[in-house]
């Protein structure tokens, strides 16, 4: 898969706070890449930099093989940017602000599909300021991608959204991911890091902490599964202590909680269960998710 | 500069969707002429030359709508759009910062001109207001007392921290100037202190260039004037380009 972004020692300091300290990555062309930590960790610093937003200290960036603190016109046209706090002037309405924008680029998307895809069509005559929350945020993803971009930066897209917007913003980055453009994206929800890059930068307090795929990062915990379960009538001895899966049992009152390892974990627990035909109510399996990464990497919690 | 005409044409639009700004480039000039026309009429006053108060209000009025624009106008939208993000969103397209300021600057003159233009229509219906100069003469002069105008509310941007900040200076900048410079009230009415106090402002040498070539004398006559505008232009765009911030 071939470099699009490539990122080597970046480094940004504030006066005197280090935001971005010796960082060095590289983003493939056609995946999602996300970039994850809590707030301050230096995620925007880091996107602005290679947006070309942002000049560097020191350490290379390139896109497409460009620095964009060179050339910011000539990769403004390749890259599509939806930016953490931007706004438009009160008074344009939806559609001007799409060809607007569209004017600015030598190749344009179509902003009537566009609108429709991002469900701001019936919002086409209203003026940016009468929008709410969400249909601003959609209207800043459409302006991102009104030039057809090679790469298109995200910089926490769905915060201030509701969890329904949330989850169809997701559905709406895959599309745009596998209609080839390559997206990068930063968030603090570790929840949409894991369900939607294919792989995932960690960054706290200006450093890598970790970079792979989700599976790859949690797998790597060798945390415990668990599977709780609820048995209204559960014999002392239960048929699961011999399975190699599992590691050990705990019992309180009606709820059993199975501990164990290994990919397939549940299946077995469920079938020895029905085998001895022992009657269950409740099923849940509890998997180690990248919060828990985050907190075994540097000992705090992830806070939203 | 793709994208220069659209921009400017939306600036365009922009500003005549701010009700604020709009009746005050063109509808609070024209209500003046209305106001002080009942009271003085435009016989000619020995006083004012042989003009009549409302021929030499033209040209003091078009002054007044420049410094409204320039010193109210520019710094309160420019650093709002600052302040909001709006300039951060236009710096992430392809479009060049050169092409904002100039869709900017396209804007504010057409304002400019519009509000001039509805200005004198209501002094030659009321008043058959005199003009004497040479339409080209005055209008290099209105572009050229405007750049300047707006060089300052350009620097006012550049230097306050934000849209509030911005907005008291202008205004503490602009209303001394619009009573004290005879962009409203001429001059000839005023005390001799005042008139001294006028010499250091410079919407004041606005007025003597414009009402000068209004009435046809040449531009060898104004070179005070030229000089002092030409200066500040100068200082004030290389200071705003200096010191011009996009967020």
């Amino acid at each position: 898969m071939s470099v699009v972004i490539e990122v080597v020692g970046l480094r940004k300091s504030y006066d005197d706070v280090v935001a971005v300290d010796n960082i060095s990555f590289e983003v493939h062309e056609g995946e999602i890449f996300g970039m994850v930590g809590p707030n301050g960790a230096g995620k925007t610093t880091t996107i602005e930099c290679i947006e070309g937003l942002r000049q560097r200290d020191s350490g290379n960036v390139n896109l497409f093989g460009v620095d964009p603190d060179v050339s910011h016109s000539k990769l403004a046209e390749r890259i599509g940017i939806q930016l953490q706090e931007s706004a438009l002037p009160a008074r344009i309405r939806v559609r001007e602000a799409m060809s607007l924008f569209g004017s600015f680029y030598a190749s344009q998307a179509d902003s009537d599909e566009l609108l429709d895809r991002l469900g701001l069509t019936e919002k086409r005559s209203a003026s940016f300021s009468k929008l709410s929350g969400g249909q601003k945020q959609r209207l800043f993803i459409a302006l991102a991608l009104i030039n057809r971009p090679e790469v298109v930066f995200f910089d926490e897209l769905t915060t201030g959204l509701d969890p329904q917007a949330r989850r169809a913003m997701w559905d709406l980055v895959r599309q745009i991911r596998d209609e080839g453009h390559t997206v990068f994206l930063t968030t603090h929800f570790m929840e949409e890091a894991e369900r939607l890059c294919d792989r995932v930068l960690i960054l706290d307090r200006g450093k890598i902490v970790a970079l792979d795929t989700p599976e790859a990062l949690i797998s790597s915990l060798e945390m415990e599964k668990r599977i709780v379960l609820t048995l209204p009538s559960a014999p002392d001895k239960l048929p699961l202590s011999d399975l190699p899966q599992v590691d050990r049992i705990e019992h309180s009152g009606d709820r059993v909680v199975v501990y164990g390892h290994g990919e397939r974990f549940a299946g077995p627990v469920i079938t020895a269960l029905e085998h001895a035909g022992i009657d269950f109510l409740d099923v849940r399996t509890e998997q180690p998710n990248l919060d828990d990464v985050f907190l075994a990497l540097t000992g705090r919690e992830m806070r939203e | 500069m793709r994208g220069l005409l659209q921009l400017t044409i939306m600036s365009f639009k922009l500003y005549l969707r701010e009700p604020i700004a709009t009746f005050f480039t063109l509808a609070f000039p024209p209500l003046l002429v209305l106001l002080f026309g009942a009271m003085y009429g435009n016989n000619p006053e020995p006083m004012y030359g042989g003009y009549g108060t409302m021929d030499i209000t033209m040209p003091a009025y078009t002054a007044l709508i420049l410094g409204t624009i320039g010193l109210l106008g520019i710094p309160i939208t420019t650093s709002g759009y600052r302040e909001l993000g709006v300039l951060r969103r236009f710096r992430a397209t392809p479009m060049r910062p050169l092409t904002y300021i100039a869709a900017d600057l396209l804007t504010n003159l057409t304002m400019t001109l519009l509000g001039m233009a509805i200005l004198i229509g209501v002094g030659w219906a009321l008043y058959r207001v005199r003009f004497e100069g040479q339409v080209l003469s005055v209008f290099v002069a209105v572009v050229f007392s405007g750049l300047t105008m707006f060089a300052i509310g350009y620097l006012i941007a550049s230097l306050a921290p934000g849209a509030r900040t911005a907005q008291v200076i202008g205004m503490v900048i602009f209303y001394p100037m619009m009573f004290l410079s005879g962009a409203s009230v001429p001059l000839e009415v005023m005390p001799e202190g005042v008139r001294r106090i006028s010499d250091f402002l410079p919407l004041t040498h606005v007025v003597t260039l414009l009402r000068g070539l209004w009435f046809g004398e040449a531009w060898g006559e104004h070179l005070t004037e030229v000089i002092i505008l030409g200066g500040i232009l100068v200082v004030g765009a290389a200071l705003a380009a200096r010191f011009f911030r996009w967020e």
